[in-house]
């Protein structure tokens, strides 16, 4: 279930309810922000639809929540390729990988663990590179005010949150840890959910909804950076191994020259002053063509989670 | 008790129209203030079961699909941290599954995922029995005395079948200072309106209390100072004040009239009485007196040339004849037979004042003179006039005047005389025509005793009118045509 679909039919309903209701104008004005970017894209796509349209998948791999980051990267971006873009975003990750596997959009930022998973239809084109190197961990929280706990095991019989079932650091490296210790994942808490982003684990564990989380290194390093109130309600008790950070990928079909000068300006955006800004505000140094063997590690941690 | 009922009306209708006044002030306040918290609590009651049903319909799915983070966001929307209205803000949120155990809840750390509400004791274990109570598509609102929340409750219900239930905790306290606001809002208007009010009403209940007051003042000086009390300023009105203030005024004219006639009456019996001795000692006096006299004239006539007894008895015969001639003064006495009185007769009488008259410079007039004789004795109104006209001249100013008014008609004579002189105090108009009474250093003050006594021989009225700058004397004679 879409959030982002349901949320206007929710105000509808709302707005039948009683006067000075201030939930109702919140909610509208939220309703009006949304119309409102959806106005102001239009008149974009009919200039550019001589040529076709480049449809990029995001995921929140990355902090894809940032709509002025979004803007400005995607006009980046249309003026390096020369040709229009459009992000494409979904309410998980299957959709936006159903859709690069099935051909309906052209790339996709996603997790490593689906692109292991995908490796044999998926083409890598791109890592990030944070810190300087192509790797990122996955990090176990539990509340700031949970003095207790001091490892996963330690969360037994809580309430867990995990991202997305297709995330590595969010989902697989929790699974596999408990796997490796002997434990069974499904069992082990007593209750857990998704949230459906990484940033949203941080908010669960944050508000004591959850008693723990599994969320991305890097998502957690960079909210701690741009929104510390955030990570502050939170505590970091185990840092996983590194891992490959999530790939740039193409849809099967893709065109070697296509693909080449998408990743040839991938590659370039840090050497060029404002693909550097935007680099920064994503906290990441820029990209790398990157080898499938970077993602080994995630491949075996997958094959062994699987056995069970 | 006694103090407030012994109260002046000039404080007392005040009083009462100011506890009036203040009374239906409260009790609008009152009403206005429990209507408006009967509204506020069906508003908020109305929003909170509107607020749930709208949550239970939207939660349904998150919570068959068991999404936890899903049914946390629907919580955290219908949150608005900076409301206006706070008390409309549920203070806390809790979705529970159908065996009672928390789904999600605004505040996970207090409502675990997991746990039961219940286990906490108290209002949540409470708040279970009644939703076992109740039918499962009911909501219920629930007001626990001893919690600081009170409750409103959704069932989730999907397709007939019951998967638990939206909670929502609103604040009890949040709602006392709304409330207060609220009193103080209409103790503000209500005082407003009393500080308009107050001044009015004071003014109207005085002025309605007023009259009364005036007349109660007036009746305690009946009967001792009619006067003040004649004089009083009563109210004129048609209302039943009025009515009474007329039947005030009338009583009061009537007891003062009455009281004149009593007092004209006493001096008429005082004057009648005196006048029956003075003629009795008069007549006991004349008899011996005029035997006295004829001896002693026998004695001149025939008596030795004594010189010593002649000078003795001339002075013994002037003394008597002194008293004869006082007692003759005394005795006043109609003599029937006599002219009438003629015009002529006025003309005489101011001949014989007018030396008088010149002596003091003092002006006489006479208005509307007589035309005609009149069949009354003429040498009883010629001595009736004169003793008047003498005494205006003496009383009046140094270069004053004396007035002479005459007419006639029905029978009557009516006559008065009037001068400009002081006027005659109140303590010696009773004893006026009293023989001897005279306020004045000259004669014997017996002239308007003789005035009085022929008038009332003459079946005649004597009336005296003194203030300052007018004294008249007015007298009506009847005649009878021959």
């Amino acid at each position: 279930m879409d959030i982002k679909h349901e949320a206007p039919a929710f105000a509808l309903i709302i707005a039948t309810m009683s006067k000075g209701d201030h939930l109702l104008a919140a909610t509208r004005r939220r309703v009006f922000l949304r119309s409102a970017l959806a106005v102001a894209a239009m008149p974009l796509l009919p200039v550019r639809a001589e040529t076709s349209v480049l449809r990029i998948g995001l995921t929140p791999v990355f902090l894809d929540d940032q709509l002025s980051f979004l803007t400005r990267w995607r006009a980046w971006l249309e003026r390096r390729l020369k040709r229009p873009v459009a992000f494409v975003q979904r309410g998980n990750y299957r959709e936006v990988l159903d859709l690069v596997r099935g051909g309906k959009i052209d790339f996709a930022w996603v997790c490593g663990y689906p692109y292991v998973r995908y490796r044999h239809e998926l083409r890598l084109v791109a890592v990030p590179l944070w810190r300087g190197r192509p790797y990122y961990q996955s990090y176990i929280i539990v509340p700031a005010d949970d003095a207790k706990s001091n490892s996963l095991t330690d969360l037994r019989g809580k309430v867990f949150s995990y991202s997305d079932p297709d995330s590595n650091s969010g989902y697989l490296y929790p699974q596999y840890r408990l796997t490796t210790l002997g434990e069974n994942p499904t069992t082990f808490f007593s209750r857990n959910f998704f949230t459906w982003g990484h940033r949203k684990v941080v908010e669960a564990v944050g508000v004591g909804l959850a008693d723990g989380g599994a969320v991305d290194g890097y998502v957690w390093e960079t909210l701690a950076e741009t929104h510390p109130a955030l990570t502050r309600g939170t505590r970091v008790i185990e840092r996983s191994p590194e891992f490959g950070h999530p790939p740039f990928v193409a849809r099967p079909d893709m065109s070697a020259i296509e693909l080449q000068r998408f990743r040839a300006v991938l590659l370039e955006m840090s050497s060029d002053a404002e693909g550097a800004e935007l680099l920064h505000l994503l906290r990441l140094d820029g990209f790398v063509a990157g080898q499938p063997s970077l993602f080994d590690e995630i491949r075996r941690m997958a094959a062994r989670v699987r056995q069970i | 008790m006694i103090a407030l009922a012994d109260l002046s009306l000039r404080w007392k209708i005040p009083l009462r129209v100011m506890g009036a006044v203040l009374g239906t002030a409260l009790a609008v306040t009152a009403a206005l203030v429990t209507r408006e918290y009967d509204e506020m609590r069906q508003n908020l009651d109305a929003h909170g079961k509107s607020l749930a049903r709208v949550l239970a319909n939207t939660l349904v799915t998150p919570v068959l699909h068991d999404d936890i983070w899903r049914a946390y966001e629907i919580l955290q929307s219908a949150r608005d941290p900076t409301a206006i209205a706070p008390e409309l803000q549920a203070d806390v949120v809790l979705v529970t599954d159908a065996d009672f155990n928390v789904f999600v809840s605004t505040r996970p750390k207090e409502f675990p995922i997991g746990s039961s509400p219940a286990s906490r004791g108290g209002v949540y274990g409470r708040l279970r029995a009644a939703l076992v109570k109740t039918k499962a598509t009911e909501q219920q609102v629930i007001e626990p005395a001893d919690s600081v929340h009170y409750f409103v409750m959704s069932p989730l219900v999907a397709d007939g079948v019951a998967l638990g239930h939206v909670i929502l905790g609103y604040s009890k306290i949040s709602f006392v200072p709304r409330f207060i606001g609220l009193v103080g809002q209409a103790a503000f208007v209500t005082l407003l309106v009393l500080v308009l009010i107050l001044p009015f009403s004071w003014f109207w209940a005085r002025r309605t209390g007023e009259p009364l007051v005036a007349l109660a003042d007036a009746m305690r000086r009946v009967p001792g100072d009619l006067e003040v009390a004649r004089l009083a300023d009563l109210p004129k009105s048609g209302d039943e004040i009025g009515q009474l203030g007329n039947a005030f005024r009338r009583m009061v004219g009537e007891l003062k009239h009455k009281q004149e006639l009593e007092d004209q009456m006493l001096v008429t019996e005082r004057l009648a009485a005196v006048g029956r001795m003075t003629a009795g000692i008069a007549h006991e006096i004349n008899n011996p007196l005029g035997g006295m006299l004829t001896a002693i004239k026998t004695y001149q006539r025939h008596g030795a040339g004594d010189p010593l007894a002649n000078q003795t008895l001339s002075l013994l015969e002037r003394g008597l004849t002194q008293i004869r001639h006082t007692v003759a003064a005394l005795l006043v006495e109609t003599k029937l037979q006599d002219r009438p009185f003629e015009p002529a007769d006025i003309d005489d009488l101011l001949i014989l004042v007018e030396a008088e008259a010149r002596a003091r410079s003092v002006t006489i007039v006479i208005e509307s003179p007589l035309e005609r004789a009149l069949p009354l004795p003429a040498t009883l109104l010629r001595q009736i006039l004169l003793n008047l006209l003498l005494n205006a001249i003496a009383a009046a100013d140094e270069g004053g005047r004396v007035r002479l008014g005459l007419g006639s008609g029905d029978g009557m004579l009516r006559f008065s005389v009037c001068n400009d002189g002081k006027h005659i105090p109140d303590e010696q108009m009773a004893y006026l025509f009293e023989p001897f009474a005279s306020g004045r250093e000259k004669g014997y003050g017996l002239g308007l005793w003789v005035v009085y006594q022929i008038v009332q021989q003459l079946n005649g009225g004597l009336s005296v009118d003194s203030e300052p700058g007018c004294t008249t004397f007015s007298a009506e004679i009847p005649y009878v045509e021959n």
